[in-house]
């Protein structure tokens, strides 16, 4: 059975996207990339040293992925939309992963500068992809305002707790007619596995691979992950009762002609 | 509000009866804490805690990766003017010094640049002596003007301006801030501060706050530390931090951990911070402060910078001088301090990689 998924015109054959901001040499990039398989890798242009021959982030992404320029370092709308200028400017691409905040403390997304930025973007021809707090009502407005997609956090960034905010995505995945692409958080493959099961689109990982003992292994692992729990949920997982089942059918006088 | 309102609060506590009365229970409690609290980070910081420090270092090393993965950031300092007005009895730099003193040209700094950022540096703090006359921002604003050509980002690192002037340099391009209380003891500070506009605690003591207002991205703050007791020092160093990140949660707040060195005019530090101590001052504060910036000078010695790689610091200066036009070889002045690391960049890049981080060189692009 063919399952893919579109973003922005563009058909993806992986469900797992890759943040490149926290391996100890980039280096490895390329073979994480081919390990996990990945076809949209994001990175910060905060960090591209477009002068650098040796530093240049982008040269270590293969030529066959889409790069998703975030906004990492934005603290409002108006700097994330002159970011995503920047990174087309530049050659990046008009795909964007909108990364806005203003929490230094626990990284946690500001969703109302996020939309604005959203709006701003979509208007300009990019396919946004905004990374956000599991909120209904925001998810909406992100909708509304073009995203290509929602991106929900799993967990604040970087804590590799999982998927924390399970019942919130739930409810982006069964209300919002966009992928859900599960951003931050996820610090196991058991866990990436557990939102494809639930129904989102694709996740997205930087933490557990790239401070993983081997990233290359550890990329692999979550690919499998996503891998699985998609099949799972396109296979239905069998219903998994919370209540127990009465000896004597509670309607059984329905049926019941006597 | 003020970080001073703070501190007054901490006047009459009793640090060394605290101190006495922490447990090996205290200690671990607060190890094993996701979010400390004032009097958790302080235990961190007593004698007890020593016997935990190998606990405190795996802890410190995990929250630190998590959260800025495996990587330092680099930068260069870059002495603009050692002209100074000020007698901290410390300072290289002091006024009553008999020492060569200098300033760059506007080609001169181009010069600099240009051999500094030849080495692969992206990140730029340029610093100067606190003089108005001799360097005043002006001055420093035309440096960035030239500065802007070869650095993506740029620091600053000199007296305190006003909250105006501060943001007449962001407004020119300069994203970061550096400032160290030097000694946050109210009673000492105007005995290690004889003379000068330095003498007033206060005015300094706010300038990080001002430089957060006037939209600093970045804000790096620290103790001098050997100046005063280095443990009381630290909590409130510390306490600055938290302060400045709880009331501008959009800055990134930085703590440096610089010890003092000998210098020009013979000072002796008051008080020892060996490298335990300076290893549990880090570890502290980076349970204590899980996301913010660490930074480590050449100050320190090429093995204790080695060593502290993997325990919270995330910021490293790297074939740093000290010296006004120190770069181009055609140094016009003395250093501030003597340096202990004198690695090129190229030798502290390598070193990193070897420790299985990746030198960052290059994390903001002007907007």
């Amino acid at each position: 059975m063919e399952d893919s998924l579109v973003i922005g015109g563009r058909e993806l054959r992986s469900r797992l996207f890759i943040g490149t901001g926290k391996f100890s040499s980039n280096r490895i990039i390329p073979e994480v990339v081919k390990s996990a398989e990945v076809q949209v890798v994001t990175v910060a242009l905060r960090r591209i040293d477009f002068e650098s021959k040796d530093e240049n982030l982008v040269q270590y992404i293969p030529d066959d992925c889409i790069i998703m320029p975030n906004t990492s370092g934005a603290r409002n709308a108006d700097e994330a939309v002159r970011i995503a200028r920047l990174a087309r400017a530049a050659g990046c691409g008009n795909w964007v992963k909108i990364e806005i905040v203003t929490d230094n403390r626990y990284l946690l997304p500001d969703n109302m500068e996020t939309i604005k930025a959203t709006e701003m973007l979509a208007k300009e021809g990019f396919v946004v992809l905004p990374y956000m707090s599991p909120d209904l009502m925001a998810a909406k407005r992100l909708r509304d305002a073009g995203a290509a997609a929602v991106m929900p956090l799993g967990a604040p960034i970087g804590t590799n707790r999982g998927l924390r905010t399970r019942e919130l995505v739930k409810i982006l995945i069964n209300e919002i007619d966009l992928p859900i692409i599960v951003d931050a958080g996820l610090g196991k493959p058991s866990e990436a596995a557990e939102a494809m099961e639930l129904g989102a689109a694709a996740v997205l990982v930087n933490t557990a691979v790239a401070t993983a003992g081997d990233p290359v292994q550890m990329a692999k692992a979550f690919n499998l992950a996503v891998k699985a729990g998609r099949l799972a949920y396109l296979a239905g997982t069998g219903a998994v009762k919370e209540y127990a089942e009465a000896s004597s059918p509670l309607t059984g006088f329905l049926s019941d002609n006597a | 509000m003020s970080f001073y309102d703070k501190y007054i609060t901490y006047h009459d506590f009793d640090f060394d009866g605290f101190f006495g009365r922490v447990t090996d229970g205290d200690v671990q409690r607060a190890l094993n804490k996701d979010y400390l609290n004032e009097l958790d980070y302080l235990a961190l910081l007593s004698p007890t805690a020593e016997k935990h420090l190998e606990q405190m270092a795996v802890k410190a090393q995990q929250l630190t990766i998590r959260n800025f993965g495996k990587v330092i950031f680099l930068f260069a300092p870059l002495y603009l003017s050692n002209y100074c007005t000020n007698r901290c009895v410390y300072c290289g730099f002091n006024v009553t010094n008999d020492i060569r003193r200098g300033k760059l040209t506007l080609d001169e700094v181009a010069q600099e640049a240009e051999a500094i950022s030849c080495t692969g540096i992206r990140h730029i703090l340029i610093l100067t002596g606190e003089s108005r006359k001799d360097s005043p921002v002006s001055y420093i604003k035309d440096c960035v003007n030239v500065l802007k050509r070869y650095f993506p980002s740029i620091s600053i690192e000199v007296y305190p301006l006003d909250e105006q002037e501060y943001a007449e340099l962001v407004e020119a391009g300069v994203d970061g801030f550096t400032m160290f209380q030097e000694v946050y003891n109210e009673k000492l500070y105007p005995e290690l501060h004889l003379g000068g506009p330095k003498r007033n605690y206060r005015y300094r003591l706010d300038a990080p706050e001002r430089a957060c207002r006037a939209n600093m991205r970045t804000v790096n703050i620290g103790a001098l530390l050997g100046l005063d007791e280095w443990r009381r020092e630290s909590f409130f160093t510390g306490l600055h931090a938290d302060y400045l990140q709880d009331h501008y949660p959009d800055i990134e707040i930085a703590v440096s951990f610089p010890r003092i060195k000998p210098s020009a005019g013979c000072f002796r530090p008051k008080c020892q911070v060996n490298d335990k101590n300076l290893v549990q001052a880090i570890l502290a504060l980076r349970l204590f402060m899980p996301r913010a910036g660490i930074t480590i000078s050449t100050r320190e010695s090429a093995k204790m910078r080695d060593n502290l790689i993997g325990l919270g610091v995330t910021r490293m200066s790297a074939g740093s001088s000290t010296a006004v036009g120190g770069y181009s070889h055609k140094s016009k002045s003395s250093v501030q301090f003597d340096i202990s690391d004198e690695r090129s960049v190229e030798e502290i890049k390598n070193l990193i990689y070897s420790k299985g981080y990746q030198p960052v060189f290059k994390n903001w692009h002007p907007i």
